[in-house]
């Protein structure tokens, strides 16, 4: 790999004014840049999210409390999910996407660089349009018109007549606006991996980061759209006199909560499925062995995007499908479960027989594991229509779904950022705070949403802003408050690292952690152009071949 | 490193990947048809359910004559298509401008129908659920033919200013293809509205 | 400090600070409210038919769960102990396997056939639950959401009660179960009993049907548990399950008119001059407003406002005065009336039994 001879050592280029740096940054189409402003975009919304969460969590420590009043509790709910699964899960995991699929492919760039960039401010757009609703029309003071409707704004709640003034429109508008970025990029990413990847890289041959990328940006084409097309309907029903949820008129709400959980469920696979590319990148690297299974690993991939667009309704199960529709979402939410668990034994067996390192992102994959495991079997429970008549709509689905979220997704996440950050910045970030904040994480998760699933099963339903004392939900709930901020804390000494490390880490090389995917095999960080010639490939694990050439995997595929 | 540069592996002797501007177009497609399925599921679901006001059977007309123009414009943005990749320009924009004269006439079929539907019937898009779902789903298939014809008469000025040549011939293939998809979605829009939902 | 010993001292003390707050967080759960008076709203305390088949699925469903989790979480953890890296393995890699047909085939017909198991357990339950028949002895009600109260009617008894509904217990060899067809007049509720029912959702334009048959009487609690706005938090239900005795008692003393008491004419004529009438309907006078609860029995209730305040005359006296002091974003509006008219209006309700 020639590619060190880009930069001359011991030279020192004059320092740049930063308005260009700022210039630079603000026009790039240069994919690692794009991908970091998705980062950094991402891990301000995910502080922005985390306190509206902890005024959630401090209005709920104990009943009948008075830190917000309804109307605003009702509107922190509403922005919290909104903009942890818009304006963080989405715009990460793009980010990720956009730095590392080039690379691990042997590309220079990403298809179409102009697009790229369109997209990313058309989702920075978004974000900012959901919250600028918080001074819109009346202010500042009591959370102006931020939307109130719960992040699935189901109709009819979000009539006209239920939300007047312009809070549920900034919401329509808003995640209409990233939807576009995000269709963009979806298409950005397929055009990329069919079409740019280097010689001899057939598509049993890439990293398994990209094959599930181009699953999960499939699975954006057809999920997404659908809550475009909804929105659109909306817009009209509440601007142009529509009837599409207009029961008045002989309209349906069940047919906005299809339309919505068509693009929902799809949607929480979309922000899993890179989470699952983290760990088969990470995880093999750890235990020192290949992915166990690769073309399982596909297979199943493909298959949970399959199957992942007929479950839907298993978010409906209260709201009176007769018998035969509630079957048929059990059985098939229930076979989703079978391609995820193959993918959790199949690390397992990339572990089994290993030599396993601990270092950060390691335990937060190891992590991971456990968590969805849990967090899948709590999903079986919940995908039996009969049982789920009780646990849907209660804190135990809150549990479920923040045990995915928070501990598969962002876990997943937090494991690429110790990973992948010496790439990007070429400097390694600081293992004992790294180790600090796993440990911290990973306590105050546990105590929050294993404790969680008790109230859901004591009766205590989601989205209200108090509760009644005395059903067992008080002590409980005080626990999982406290935990929220020993999550806070874990999460500051993350932003720290990120910043400490920048300007005072450890030099990270091409290749820290002895990997074995074409990314390690440029500088850290990589030139404009990636890699000074573009390289060619015979395996799954080019540099594994050039590290050991008496046993390289091209023997063996 | 000029070691290891000794043990790469030999690279194929061809690597054809596909064309990135048809597959970006082809990934475009595959969304905008979930969009218009959307559409089309909320107008089926809604047939008649409407509480008041006219029914499809009482105020909608055939329009044959513009589907077969909608339809004729696929075949003449084909062959024009097809043209311009043996370099024949001159057949290439005349083919390319009766394409966008049929599918100019497509639109003010369109608008004619609306016109007579608003004006002489009563219907606009909050009448009653008919209304609101014919006129989401004609005026998004609208929507697509008009940023269609325009992405066509832009190609329409760079060509009469000859700026279009066999070299651009892969673009203005993926171009056709959005149109041939634009009246792929007029057929299953007509069958919907025209046939079943009467 | 190795990493090694870090990490086993901290997995120590995590394990035991979990089960810490495992064993806290069960005696909690054991020391909420039994016997008497209401009980809990705990799905594991079954008192009814369909909350029975819930809760006996429930557990079979977790007993299969618990076993796999117990399983790979053994698995896991074994993994991640056996074959940690050790110092004396640095430089050296382990056998790089591939795969495993065999494993892999086995480990992905194992997990499909316990999804068919568990598909056919909980079709099972579903078929119970949702396609019972309805016996001759059936109490019928009609259940219709509002922004933020319950509106019950008793169609065939002539019954219109609010927030507080009042079923027989039903004995299992002459069923009286009562089974309720869910509206909504706005937006979507959902009707939740957790030890009487799965919830069902109220939702306007599609009216849904529910039944239970309570086994025990008591008051059972619920709240709706589909978000339907500001004061979703309480919009409480409390369902009373009587004996057939005090059943009978109950619907003779809602059929009757509302009591007219001549020493409350003037609280009389203030809550009919002012706009209660348009909201509010009271049995035998000239109000009758269907936007707010039916008050013609209201003094047979234990609670106001849908279960936010109990049923005490200054409870009372706060609500009309001004709603927002109980449920802020209530859409019963304050009626501003001086102190007066307040204590008037007050005692004419006090003798609505």
């Amino acid at each position: 790999m020639s590619s060190n001879a880009i930069t001359i050592p011991g030279v020192q280029l004059d320092e740049k004014p930063w308005v260009d740096t700022l210039h630079e940054w603000v026009t790039t189409v240069d994919h690692k840049r794009l991908g970091v402003l998705y980062i950094l975009y991402a891990l301000l919304f995910l502080v922005v999210a985390g306190v509206e969460a902890l005024i959630i969590r401090i209005q709920l420590m104990f009943p009948h409390n008075h830190f917000v009043s309804p109307q605003v509790f009702n509107r922190l709910f509403t922005l919290h999910g909104t903009t942890m699964v818009f304006f963080m899960g989405m715009p990460i995991l793009f980010g990720f996407a956009n730095y590392l699929v080039p690379l691990m492919i042997g590309a220079r760039d990403m298809a179409f660089p102009r697009l790229n960039a369109f997209s990313f401010w058309l989702s920075a757009l978004g974000g900012f349009l959901l919250y600028f609703s918080l001074v819109g029309a009346n202010g500042l003071y009591g959370a102006g018109n931020a939307p109130d409707v719960g992040w699935w704004a189901y109709a009819p709640l979000t009539a006209r007549a239920f939300s007047p003034g312009h809070s549920t429109d900034y919401w329509t508008l808003a995640l209409l606006i990233s939807g576009f970025g995000s269709i963009g990029t979806a298409i950005n990413i397929i055009a990329t991996i069919l079409c740019m990847r280097c010689p001899g890289m057939k598509l049993n041959r890439m990293p398994l980061l990209a094959w599930l990328n181009l699953v999960m940006s499939g699975m954006v084409l057809l999920a997404v759209s659908p809550l475009t097309a909804a929105q659109f309907m909306l817009l009209i029903d509440r601007y142009l006199g529509g009837h599409f949820f207009d029961t008045q008129a002989g309209g349906s709400a069940m047919l906005w909560m299809h339309f919505f959980w068509i693009f929902g469920h799809p949607e929480v696979y979309i922000l899993i499925i890179p989470c699952f590319a983290f760990m088969s990148e990470i995880i093999p690297v750890f235990s020192r062995k290949p992915i166990f299974g690769y073309p399982v690993m596909v297979a199943a991939t493909v298959c949970i995007g399959f199957v992942s667009m007929s479950v839907w309704a298993h978010h409906m199960f209260s709201v009176g499908m007769n018998s035969y529709a509630n079957s048929f979402f059990t059985i098939t939410t229930m076979a989703v479960g079978v391609p995820t668990g193959i993918k959790i034994f199949n690390w397992l067996g990339t572990m089994w027989g290993g030599r396993i390192q601990f270092k950060v992102p390691m335990l937060f994959c190891i992590a991971f594991l456990f968590q969805f495991l849990i967090a899948g079997l709590t999903g079986v429970m919940l995908g039996s229509a009969a049982f789920a008549s009780q646990l849907t709509l209660s804190y135990f689905v809150v549990a479920h779904f923040h045990y995915t979220l928070v501990g598969g997704v962002v876990f997943g996440v937090f494991a690429a950022i110790y990973y992948w950050y010496p790439k990007i910045t070429g400097r390694m970030l600081n293992e004992t705070l790294g180790k600090l904040h796993f440990w911290l994480f990973l306590i105050g998760f546990h105590l929050t949403f294993d404790l969680m699933h008790i109230p859901g099963l004591l009766g205590m339903p989601r989205r209200i802003y108090t509760y009644e004392p005395g059903r067992g939900w008080d002590t409980l709930n005080l626990l999982i408050s406290v935990g929220g901020f020993i999550q806070a804390i874990a999460v500051v000494i993350l932003v720290a690292n990120l910043v400490i490390s920048y300007f005072k880490g450890k030099k990270a090389g091409n290749d820290p952690w002895d990997a074995w995917t074409l990314e390690w095999a440029t500088s850290s960080p990589p030139p404009a152009y990636n890699f000074a010639s573009i390289p060619v490939v015979a395996s799954r694990r080019p540099l594994w071949d050039l590290k050991h050439p008496e046993d390289p995997d091209s023997q063996y595929e | 490193m000029s070691a290891m540069a000794n043990l790469m592996p030999q690279a194929p002797a061809t690597w054809r990947l596909p064309d990135r501007g048809k597959v970006a177009m082809a990934g475009l497609i595959i969304a905008e048809s979930a969009i218009f399925t959307i559409f089309v599921v909320a107008y089926l679901f809604y047939v008649g359910k409407s509480l008041t006001g006219p029914t499809p059977r009482e105020v909608l007309e055939t329009p044959i004559f513009y589907t077969i123009c909608l339809l004729s414009s696929s075949l003449t943005i084909h062959f024009a298509a097809k043209s311009l990749a043996r370099d024949r320009v001159g057949a290439f924009l005349g083919l390319w401008l009766v394409t966008i004269v049929l599918g100019g006439t497509f639109m003010y079929g369109t608008a004619q129908e609306w016109h007579r539907l608003i004006y002489e019937r009563g219907l606009t898009i909050s009448t009653n659920l008919f209304g609101t779902t014919y006129y989401s789903l004609v005026g998004l298939h609208a929507f697509h033919v008009t940023a269609g014809l325009v992405m066509l008469c832009l190609v329409a000025i760079f060509a009469v200013a000859g700026r279009v040549r066999v070299q651009q011939s892969r673009r203005v293939e993926v171009l056709s293809m959005y149109w041939h998809f634009v009246d792929a979605v007029w057929v299953v829009v007509f069958t919907v509205v025209y046939v079943l939902g009467r | 400090m190795s990493i090694l010993k870090m990490k086993s001292s901290a997995v120590r003390f995590l394990a035991r600070t979990i089960l810490l707050l495992f064993w806290s967080a069960m005696a909690v759960w054991a020391s909420a409210p039994q016997g008497a008076s209401p009980h809990g709203t705990n799905i594991f305390a079954p008192a009814s038919t369909p909350a029975k088949s819930v809760a006996n699925l429930s557990v079979f469903v977790l007993v299969i769960t618990g076993i796999i989790f117990v399983v790979v979480f053994t698995l896991l953890l074994y993994s991640v102990i056996k074959f940690r890296g050790r110092a004396v393995d640095a430089g050296r890699e382990p056998a790089q396997v591939y795969g495993s047909t065999q494993i892999e085939l086995a480990w992905t017909i194992i997990p499909i056939l316990i999804v068919i198991v568990l598909f056919l357990a909980t079709a099972r339950s579903i078929h119970a639950v949702q396609d019972a028949p309805e016996p001759a002895g059936a109490i019928e009600v009609t259940a219709i959401g509002h922004q933020y109260w319950w509106e019950f009617r008793y169609p065939k008894l002539g019954v219109v009660t609010a927030n507080e509904l009042h079923i027989p217990v039903s004995d299992p060899a002459n069923p009286t179960p009562a089974f309720l067809t869910l509206l909504s007049a706005d937006t979507d509720h959902s009707f939740w009993i957790p030890e009487l029912a799965g919830k069902t959702d109220l939702i306007p334009n599609h009216p849904n049907r529910m039944w239970m048959d309570p086994l025990r009487t008591g008051v059972f609690l619920g709240q709706c548990a589909q978000y339907c706005g500001v004061q979703h938090a309480k919009m409480l239900l409390r369902v009373s399950v009587d004996s057939p005795a005090d059943f009978a008692a109950w619907v003779r003393g809602q059929q009757q008119p509302a009591v007219q008491d001549a020493s409350v004419a003037t609280g009389r004529r203030v809550f009919e001059s002012n706009a209660c009438m348009n909201c509010h309907a009271v049995g035998g006078t000239d109000a009758n407003g269907r936007f707010g609860p039916d008050l013609t029995h209201l003094m047979s209730r234990v609670t106001i406002a849908s279960g936010a305040a109990t049923n005490t005359p200054e409870n009372l006296r706060l609500w009309i005065q001004d709603p927002n002091a109980i449920k802020p974003g209530s859409l019963m509006p304050a009626m501003k009336l001086s102190d007066s008219d307040l204590d008037a209006v007050v005692s004419y309700m006090e003798t609505l039994r």
